[in-house]
């Protein structure tokens, strides 16, 4: 896109010379005065780009805003189209959930935790479980060795839930848990654990990741191809919709599809493309949309490129409401709000210098906090070398409660509402994004998508482009590119999961099939393999099996048995 | 008439998903002339030294950012030795200390490269040790 | 040129070879891809075990799922206690000469079975689908002593014929969405095909595809007038489809064998590899050993200068060379021509 300050010039490309009569003219002719003079000054030699490598203007005038209408396009907080925010009164009423994610070893430690972040002040659980959870293993499977407890916590079955749990009453916390393939096990064996507590699932108050869609697109975490998965998550949509109206069964994330190297437009309009996927899934199963896209809820990256970021979620709010009104005939105002967690950007974190990467996180986090983020997860600078350490997440946590409570920007609603800059950044991401939906629906939607390598062929494209400028120094990464150190030593400590806690929890699962009812277990199994033959809701089933003591590997393995598995498609 | 290529396998082993290094350093090597074998994610070692091995390549570059560095590598390197591969060199990247980039090394493992490593730097290196490897074979045979 | 006669280290590769060493035959893999000195001797040597692989070329536009029917395929001739080998050919760049080879990751079921053995070629500035020593290597793991050899390559219907040279028998994979396609393949693909397969058939359009691909089949007489290619529908990450592939290719196999076609077909391979092996040596001979290049370099600025012309002076140098003389051949082209 061409700077908009050429607005002020004729076709000849000539200053506007005549007397202007209108307001809008008298604009231009100043905005092309301008422009002569800045022609004049020297300028760095630099790409004046965004994170995203797209042209940035020198300067954003009303003249960029004027195909925007402020009563339409912009509105109030708590209105259509939401640009402003999904509340109306923001953080005058609530501040954002405070919610670092934490899980590593097993779910003992973990519980000890998540005990330290809650009396710090931290106001909701965000779990994260090691890899062979999140793919479906048992941690005494071969797949697994070496990474039990190193990513997360290691969850077998109910009984580790029961622990990770442990003191901790459902009824009075949310909980977020990052978990795609097997995620209708985790919802599961959060309503089993609830129970035990005498906790019904109608006062379950969190969220569930879910989004196997940006699994296939960007973090490739799935268990079975996209069809049976995306039948699964239906299943979880409706059970919540009747059993546990509190919780957001998926939370439909471009945090991964933005690490994954992707732009901020490719974010913002491949996870909206998801969000649409599900929500057209829900109305072909015969789910009316006010029933369950209430509860959908998204999760954004945010980076370095502080407007780019704001004008992102801005954007995603607009875009949601609308689509959300005009394309699915949500009539429910609730169904129409983009309501997300925000975390920093993981990928921009360097190794080299690693305490400047508490001012990226804070700058990151300002962006989430001025795009109105309902709940916000900031980095550690450590991580970049492992699982950070107990002062590094403090230092995040604190991070947020600087801006909070110090910076002042909770007071005022959307306070770059109204810039010129950000206004014009939210129609043109909005713009783009359009653009992008147009294409995914010409390939067929985002499945055949997937399937032909689309997504996977934009973000390497993006990915290596962004590559490229850093290695060409046309980027500046401090401490990478520029103002290197030479022979840094790493002075930060570095939590180390030790590997006595793999060897416990391997015999922990032993342990417990040979333990269990094994008469209980079998039946659970054989009526889930039944449920899935039926094409039933799974819910129930999956229920009784972790009820049973089965494992989650052993459900996976099930499930895998029946729905087969996926193999993605090679694209560079 | 004859045609000399490096040949390199870029794998990522483990469990974890994360991609887009490997994907970049692929295309990056592959820009600088050398011919990649990309094996996918979720290889096992074994599975790795076996693709190296048919493939006949100069080098194995492998992506891990789960933390289980400290497993995968050193079970690669003891297949590459049970299999004879003693004229291929095992590199990689990832989410790995200082410490643990000092212990592997002493086990034989070559140079490990950390996030926001430009890609010259890991071609460079590929090239060098592919040339050095030339020399002493041409000096020991 | 002393192509026969050993060196140590090609007798010792041979040694290991005849052994059964797996690395050992990647190692000689890597002699041929790189025509490094000694990969005529090695191929020389390992000649007298050909004879009794069949060939497969596996081909088809991108995303047609050629890797994986090929993987399926050859887990249904290990249950059959075939050992199977696989070149899986990818383009390499014109610029950098750099390639990536990415067809093993849907092939990984065959990775760690000793009765499959896969290499990854890349075409390395040879046209055609094929690599530049696609054959040789094909030799190789025949000797070897595998029992099917399969070409995997992609083709969009231009410059196939390389394949059709290469393989026994030649599977055409297409797909649904290959439906408009077809049309314009009319020349490339469509003449080439032994057997199609309609992969992914469980989509839209398979239907459309087949009928499409009837159509242009009774258009144009092939050159084996007695052999109708099959059409086989395959799902092919499903497994679907792939007993009924390898009964078309059977059927095939068979109907060469007696028809004479692949005696044909093996003699012709055959005198391919002497024609460019003969054009390899003189090649090396004109311009390596008899001071070709010099005398061309000489030649330049009297070209230049209007005192000679190209035609005149590659006379002057296959006169030189002690080879026939040049200005017949330059009759006998324009006789061929006219």
């Amino acid at each position: 896109m061409t700077p908009t300050v050429s607005k002020g010039r004729r076709d000849d490309g000539k200053p506007i010379v005549q007397e202007a009569s209108t307001r809008e003219e008298r604009m231009a002719a100043r905005v092309a005065a301008w422009r002569d003079r800045w022609d004049q000054q020297s300028k760095r030699d630099i790409d004046f780009t965004s994170t995203s490598s797209m042209d940035v203007a020198p300067i954003y005038t009303p003249l960029d805003l004027t195909d925007n209408d402020p009563l339409k396009d912009i509105g109030l907080p708590g209105e259509y189209p939401y640009t402003r925010g999904v509340y109306d009164s923001m953080y005058r009423t609530r501040l954002w959930t405070m919610r670092q994610f934490a899980g590593f070893a097993t779910a003992e430690e973990t519980n000890e935790r998540y005990h330290f972040l809650l009396d710090h002040g931290q106001t909701g659980l965000s779990v994260a479980f090691d890899l062979p959870t999140l793919m479906g293993y048992d941690s005494d499977h071969p797949m697994s060795e070496g990474e039990v407890g190193v990513c997360g916590v290691a969850i077998d079955s109910l009984a580790d839930m029961e622990t990770l749990f442990r003191g901790i009453p459902l009824d009075q916390v949310s909980t977020s848990m990052t978990i795609n393939g097997p995620a209708i096990i985790f919802l599961a064996l959060y309503v089993a654990v609830a129970e035990e507590q005498g906790v019904p699932s109608d006062k379950l108050r969190g969220t569930l990741q879910t989004d196997i869609l940006k699994e296939y697109i960007a973090q490739k975490e799935w268990l079975f191809p996209p069809e049976p998965h995306l039948k699964i998550i239906v299943d979880m949509m409706a059970w919540c919709a009747d059993n546990a109206p509190k919780w957001h069964p998926i939370s439909i994330s471009g945090y991964h599809i933005r690490e994954a190297g992707s732009t901020a437009v490719q974010e913002l309009a491949f996870t909206l493309a998801d969000g649409f996927t599900y929500v057209e899934e829900g109305i072909k199963a015969g789910l009316d949309v006010d029933r369950f896209a209430p509860r959908l809820s998204f999760f954004w990256n945010a980076h370095n490129d502080f407007f780019e970021e704001v004008a992102k979620y801005r954007a995603a709010r607009r875009i949601w409401a609308r689509h959300m009104k005009e394309r699915y005939g949500a009539k429910e105002p609730r169904s129409l709000l983009m309501r997300f967690h925000t975390q920093t950007a993981g990928c921009s974190l360097t190794e080299q210098q690693p305490e400047n990467n508490i001012v990226r996180t804070a700058i990151q986090a300002f962006a989430g906090v001025m795009g109105g983020t309902q709940s916000l997860h900031t980095n550690s600078m450590d991580e970049t070398y492992a699982l950070p350490t107990e002062k590094a997440v403090k230092i995040a946590l604190r991070t947020q409660q600087v801006i909070a409570y110090e910076s002042g920007v909770a007071n005022v609603i959307d306070p770059l509402g109204g810039s010129y800059y950000v206004e014009a950044l939210t129609d043109r991401m909005e713009a783009e994004a359009e653009k992008y939906f147009r294409q995914i629906e010409n390939l067929g939607g985002v499945v055949a998508g997937i399937e032909e390598g689309f997504f996977q062929r934009e973000l390497a494209g993006a990915a290596s482009r962004y590559q490229e400028e850093i290695d060409a120094r046309r980027r500046v990464i401090v401490g990478v590119n520029e103002f290197i150190e030479q022979d840094e030593r790493l002075e930060i400590p570095i939590l180390r999961i030790d590997p006595r806690y793999e060897r416990e929890q391997c015999d922990r699962v032993r342990e417990l099939r040979a333990k269990r009812d094994d008469a209980k277990y079998q039946a659970a199994m054989e009526k889930l393999r039944q449920a899935i033959r039926d094409e039933q809701n799974l819910m129930e089933s999956v229920l009784d099996a972790v009820r049973s003591y089965a494992t989650v590997g052993e459900i996976v393995e099930l499930m895998r048995d029946e729905y087969g598995t996926w193999r993605e498609p090679s694209i560079f | 008439m004859t045609e000399q290529k490096i040949r390199v396998l870029v794998g990522k082993p483990g469990l974890d998903g994360h991609d887009r290094g490997a994907k970049v350093v692929a295309a990056a090597l592959r820009d600088a002339g050398m011919e990649v074998v990309y094996t996918g994610l979720h290889q096992t070692p074994e599975r790795i030294v076996e693709t190296a091995l048919q493939e006949d390549v100069d080098v194995i570059a492998l992506s891990i950012l789960s933390g289980a560095h400290m497993t995968l590598l050193p079970r690669v390197l003891e297949l590459m030795r049970e299999t004879g591969m003693n004229d291929v060199l095992l590199t990689g990247g990832g989410i790995i200390s200082q410490d643990d980039m000092q212990a592997l090394s002493e086990m034989g493992v070559g140079q490990l490269f950390g996030p926001g490593t430009a890609t010259g730097e890991i071609i460079e290196y590929i090239e060098n040790w592919v040339n050095e490897r030339g020399a002493k074979m041409a000096t020991t045979s | 040129m002393a192509s026969t006669s050993g060196t140590p280290e090609v007798a010792g590769l041979l040694e290991r070879f005849d052994r059964g060493d797996r690395r050992a035959l990647a190692r000689a893999l890597t002699w041929v891809e790189n025509q490094q000195p000694g990969f005529e001797q090695l191929l020389h040597a390992t000649h007298s075990g050909l004879g009794r692989a069949f060939r497969v070329g596996v081909t088809g536009p991108p995303g047609a799922g050629k890797s994986t029917l090929t993987e399926k395929y050859a887990l249904l001739c290990r249950c059959r206690d075939q050992k199977v080998g696989v070149l899986a050919v990818d383009p390499s760049s014109p610029f950098t000469g750099g390639a990536l080879l990415g067809d093993r990751i849907r092939m990984q079921d065959l990775t760690l079975d000793d009765g499959v053995f896969i290499r990854s070629m890349a075409s390395r500035g040879r046209l055609g689908g094929l690599a530049t020593t696609s054959l040789e290597a094909a030799d190789l793991l025949e000797a070897f002593g595998f029992d099917v050899v399969i070409h995997e390559t992609v083709g969009v219907g231009q410059t196939e014929r390389d394949i059709v040279s290469a393989a026994d028998t030649t599977v055409v994979v297409l797909v649904p969405e290959s439906g408009d396609a077809v049309q314009t393949m009319k020349a490339g693909l469509m003449e080439i095909a032994d057997v199609f397969v309609v992969n992914k058939a469980d989509r839209p359009g398979a239907e459309n595809l087949e009928r499409a691909l009837i159509a242009t089949l009774g258009l144009k007489p092939r050159e084996d007038r007695d052999w109708d290619p099959p059409i086989v529908r395959t799902v092919a990450v499903e497994g679907e489809g792939i007993d009924e592939l390898a009964t078309a290719i059977d059927a095939h196999s068979s109907h060469c064998r007696e028809s004479g076609v692949l005696a044909a077909k093996q003699r012709a391979r055959s005198a391919d590899r002497v024609r460019d092996l003969v054009a390899r040596r003189i090649d090396t001979h004109v311009w390596g050993r008899s001071g070709g290049e010099k005398l061309l370099e000489q030649a330049l600025d009297r070209i230049y200068l209007g005192e000679a012309t190209p035609y005149s002076v590659a006379d002057e140098i296959v006169a030189l060379v002690g080879l026939d003389s040049g200005s017949a051949r330059l009759e006998t082209e324009e006789e061929e021509r006219a």
